[in-house]
């Protein structure tokens, strides 16, 4: 698992250029779809997202429906143009997966028993993919959330963390750098992955998953990083809901 | 899918909108709503195109791959067509396999690109029989206001004419080969400026898809005895006859077809063909002006 590539330069620099707790460059707008009760357009690195809110509504088919509280009904969708090699449209074990652990991750913070026997379905569309889509779809969930004004406890952030540039001997795994926000070549050459949800005011963490190799040292030092660019991200989806009025505040004022 | 609602009400009031030669978003029945065309939006696509007209959004993306010829054109390129109606778009669309409306929309989509011969199927052949491109057509309707046909076809010329041909992603021999025999064909490269990672300017070469002029499609919608042009979501909610025509740029009539139960008379469809003309330059030449060709 280890290639040619050299992900991290002499000055400390990787390869896009960024500095080991640097994230890539994020762009968040809310409101952008004319249909959904609430949407939100996101561009992460590479990734291009569109997240659309509908509900809360009656749960279909009917066996879904829980008499005690709502349902959230996650679909992360990837588009066939969105990677290299075109992939076949539909859900595929990958995509079914990330749409089951988003759910979940959702409903812990939106306030569910509210609505029994409702559904509210949060569409996931990665349009241009470059590691990291399900922190990014995750992310521009919760934008489409608020804007849809579903009751939540919190806004709930994605973002990962990871190692990169380890030596591995034998199996052996030595050395490396713990990083924030994988990007497309340290995802495939890194040596772990480590992205994470969390609902940013209390840092209760939502959504958990890791591959790879990393000391106990390196995975505190991987969540505290993975947390703070939590936050980071979490300031932006505040500025984009609050841009989406940015207008009638001002007149308002 | 779900019977789309379209309440009496709002059937009455425009109707009755009709009748005065209005319509609910205070269009002209000619009128078309103002339209977006933007390419190069997708990265990892070989092309592609976002198109949205009034607030129906669609974004569209191709593909290419090496593969087999059908057994009875060993010696030209395939292409493919798939249109999804995502729930993201609507509150009536349902996740799943490609239902019967994503099947027409795809395949009157598919047919227009396809019947026209624009793209130059011929050119994409590398070794007869053996080796050809396939070119993926993927439609993603990203919000729905009506008029999914004229957007998806517009999306999907302005991503065709966006494209270049994937050799970068080649082996190295295989890269000349290929390059050897579009120039063959007579596709020549354009140098293109760069950027990698790290902000450093890069020249290199690439192969445009070769296409020919393709018709524009151009949708109308009739109702209590009114026509309008590029309906949106409610007009067509209450439609009673639709029509689409295809014309190119020299004023000849392409393709045409016809939907749904109502009635057109003949002074009509020639008044449709008259309006389709004018919006089908207009929407030509922001079609040309949004590819980079």
């Amino acid at each position: 698992m280890k290639s040619d590539i050299e992900l991290v330069d002499e000055n400390g620099k990787r390869l896009d250029g960024r500095t080991f707790d640097q994230l890539r460059d994020i762009k968040i707008e809310a409101g952008v779809l004319h249909r959904a009760d609430g949407s939100c357009y996101l561009e992460w690195g590479g990734n291009k997202v569109v997240a659309a809110v509908y509900g809360p509504r009656e749960a279909v088919p009917r066996h879904t429906q829980n008499p005690l509280r709502a349902i959230v009904n996650a679909r992360y969708n990837m588009a066939a143009f969105s990677v290299d090699d075109r992939k076949r449209p539909g859900p595929d074990r990958r995509s079914r997966e990330i749409s089951k652990v988003i759910s979940e991750a959702l409903e812990r913070v939106v306030l569910i028993d509210l609505f029994p026997r409702a559904a509210i379905d949060v569409n996931i569309e990665i349009l241009d993919a470059e590691a990291g889509t399900r922190c990014a779809g995750l992310t521009a969930a919760g934008v489409a959330l608020a804007d849809a004004g579903i009751p939540m406890k919190d806004i709930p952030v994605s973002c990962a963390a990871g190692k990169i540039g380890a030596e591995v001997t034998d199996g052996m795994v030595n050395g490396g750098h713990v990083v924030l926000d994988l990007g497309k070549e340290e995802d495939n050459f890194g040596d772990a992955d480590l992205p994470i949800a969390i609902s940013p005011r209390t840092n209760e963490i939502i959504l958990l998953q890791m591959d790879g190799h990393l000391t106990q040292d390196e995975f505190n030092k991987a969540m505290d990083l993975a947390i703070k660019g939590c936050h980071d991200v979490s300031k932006l989806q505040k500025d984009a809901l609050i841009n989406k009025y940015a207008a009638d505040i001002e007149e308002v004022e | 899918m779900i019977m789309p609602i379209a309440p009496t009400i709002k059937k009455n009031y425009l109707h009755k909108l009709a009748e005065q030669q209005k319509r609910a978003d205070g269009r002209r029945f000619e009128e078309y709503r103002p339209v977006i065309i933007e390419t190069g939006v997708i990265n990892k696509a070989e092309g592609s195109a976002r198109v949205k007209i009034g607030n129906t959004q669609v974004v569209a993306g191709i593909k290419m791959d090496i593969g087999e010829p059908y057994p009875d054109t060993p010696d030209s390129g395939v292409m493919t067509t798939a249109a999804e109606l995502i729930p993201l778009a609507s509150p009536d669309f349902e996740a799943g396999p490609p239902r019967g409306d994503a099947i027409e929309l795809a395949r009157v989509v598919d047919r227009g690109i396809r019947e026209s011969n624009a793209i130059e199927l011929e050119k994409l052949c590398l070794s007869p029989g053996e080796k050809i491109w396939i070119v993926f057509i993927d439609i993603h309707i990203i919000d729905y206001d009506g008029n999914l046909f004229d957007a998806a076809s517009l999306a999907a010329l302005a991503a065709l004419y966006d494209s270049r041909i994937p050799i970068n992603r080649l082996s190295e021999e295989d890269q000349q080969s290929v390059k050897n025999k579009l120039e063959e064909f007579g596709v020549k490269p354009i140098e293109e400026t760069v950027y990698d990672k790290a902000g450093n300017e890069q020249k290199t070469l690439s192969y445009f898809l070769p296409m020919r002029e393709p018709p524009i499609s151009c949708t109308f919608a009739k109702f209590n005895n009114a026509v309008v042009v590029d309906p949106s979501l409610d007009e067509e909610e209450i439609a009673e006859a639709r029509l689409t025509v295809a014309t190119d740029s020299k004023g000849a009539i392409r393709a045409m077809q016809k939907g749904l139960n109502g009635s057109f008379t003949a002074d009509e469809i020639k008044k449709i063909i008259k309006d389709s003309l004018v919006t089908g330059n207009a929407l030509r030449t922001q079609l040309n002006e949004s590819t980079s060709r």
